[in-house]
């Protein structure tokens, strides 16, 4: 009964720090996402050129953030970045976050591409399209599309992942309930809440990209 | 016949993919206003041959040339040989995520450049002359399989090709619905548009075509005026290819 009532008691006493690392959360998860979206769509680019070169380029990429966990990416591109080049310490853990994601979201670009009929490039081609063109104006459009579930739910993903970068001393949702944890010797309750806060996250998430999924969905 | 210009003219034009080889020593010409049909059984390179035309597939040796003009993967700009020749496919491959006059709007006013508004004009022009100018605003999931094919055929006109190339227009159709699109092929080919047709429609082909090519094995067989081909076969395979079908 007490251990509730205290819960309740940190829960709502503690909502002006954890506000803040609510935004912290959400600005890194902004920034990381849509460079790793951007970095996603260039190498899923890369993956599906006809030339060799550019496909080890993807490939090796996919490899190395696959095959090293993401703490150690952060930790590497933090103190490659924020400590040699001095480059702020949101900025890095941005990039970490954004090399990581951007290695998933390129395998779900490639394979949304990939996924769309070949007859509608040639549709494309055979109207005198360059295949610049087609690309922009007929497959993307249509792979995208295709693409929100996987996307989505790989943004869900990157959003938790971002609690790791509390481990290079930023202050976002995580790092507030750890930082609180261990000022009070008191984990459990701001662990609790800090839960909460991302459930709460995601399932606003989940919402969006359900509606948007219906949306496009009215159009085929 | 000879004042005619020469659209489409094909020398020992060979293909392969891989070890198979698809196309032998090809020679086909096409003139202005000739309305050109192939026809053979599955597998006997027939789309393959079409697909060259307009360089969705690269031949391994021969000459293509285009009104006459020799046309060189290597040396050319085929996408601007592709706005002279427009294809129409057995699937139709309309853009989904796109309206019907978008559709039909895409090409010319990203590749031509022309203005939205003059597109739209001159898009629903051809969308009533396939006969579904009400139908401009709605997706191309809502239609029918030939209203469909028809939006692909005006989509195609919209760049005002010199030649059409169809591949199996009405393969995928229901039978009900093969009627309307081929008779929007028959008012086009009324109209003087130039066009190779690869079909099994033979009453479409007897009716429409000025010249029939029946192809085997990668290699044209026989060809001739439709009357000749269809009542008088010379070739033994060119017999035992139409009473297979007939």
């Amino acid at each position: 009964m007490s251990a509730i009532t205290h819960f309740f008691e940190v829960f709502t006493g503690s909502y002006d720090l954890f506000l803040k690392g609510l935004w912290l959360t959400f600005e890194l998860s902004a920034a990381s996402l849509l460079i790793a979206f951007v970095i996603g769509l260039f190498f899923a680019i890369l993956k599906i050129s006809n030339i060799k070169v550019l496909q080890w380029i993807a490939d090796a990429y996919i490899w190395v953030v696959r095959g090293t966990p993401l703490i150690v990416q952060i930790f590497v591109l933090y103190y490659g970045l924020a400590e040699i080049f001095l480059i702020p310490m949101f900025w890095a853990g941005a990039a970490g976050l954004a090399f990581h994601s951007g290695a998933y979201i390129a395998e779900i670009i490639r394979g949304a591409i990939q996924s769309i009929d070949k007859g509608q490039r040639e549709a494309g081609r055979t109207l005198g399209m360059t295949s610049g063109l087609t690309m922009r104006r007929i497959i993307l459009p249509q792979a995208f599309r295709r693409a929100v579930p996987s996307l989505g739910n790989q943004f869900i993903i990157g959003i938790k992942d971002s609690s790791l970068v509390s481990f290079i001393g930023m202050q976002e949702l995580f790092g507030v309930a750890s930082t609180m944890g261990s000022n009070n010797f008191d984990y459990l309750p701001y662990y609790l809440t800090v839960a909460i806060y991302y459930l709460f996250i995601v399932l606003i998430l989940t919402l969006l990209v359900n509606m948007l999924e219906k949306k496009l969905a009215q159009s085929d | 016949m000879s004042e005619k210009q020469e659209m489409i003219r094909v020398e020992k034009l060979n293909k392969s993919f891989g070890k198979l080889h698809v196309l032998r020593d090809i020679d086909l010409t096409v003139k202005e206003s000739d309305v050109v049909v192939l026809i053979g059984a599955s597998g006997s390179g027939k789309s393959t041959l079409l697909r060259c035309l307009n360089f969705l597939e690269m031949k391994n040796s021969g000459i293509i040339t285009i009104e006459g003009e020799q046309i060189e993967e290597s040396t050319h700009n085929l996408n601007k040989v592709r706005e002279r020749v427009g294809m129409v496919f057995q699937h139709f491959n309309l853009f989904p995520h796109k309206t019907v006059i978008g559709n039909v709007i895409e090409a010319p006013t990203q590749v031509k450049g022309m203005k939205k508004e003059q597109a739209i004009k001159e898009g629903k022009e051809m969308l009533d002359k396939v006969g579904l100018g009400d139908k401009y605003n709605v997706y191309p999931s809502t239609l029918s399989g030939g209203q469909k094919q028809r939006v692909a055929i005006a989509r195609a006109l919209a760049m005002k090709p010199d030649v059409m190339l169809f591949d199996e227009p009405t393969s995928a159709l229901d039978p009900e619905l093969v009627g309307e699109v081929l008779s929007t092929i028959k008012e086009l080919a009324d109209e003087g548009m130039t066009m190779v047709v690869v079909t099994h429609e033979m009453g479409f082909a007897r009716e429409v075509g000025d010249w029939v090519f029946y192809m085997h094995d990668g290699k044209i067989v026989e060809y001739g005026p439709p009357n000749e081909l269809f009542d008088n076969p010379k070739e033994e395979r060119t017999q035992a290819f139409l009473s297979s079908i007939l």
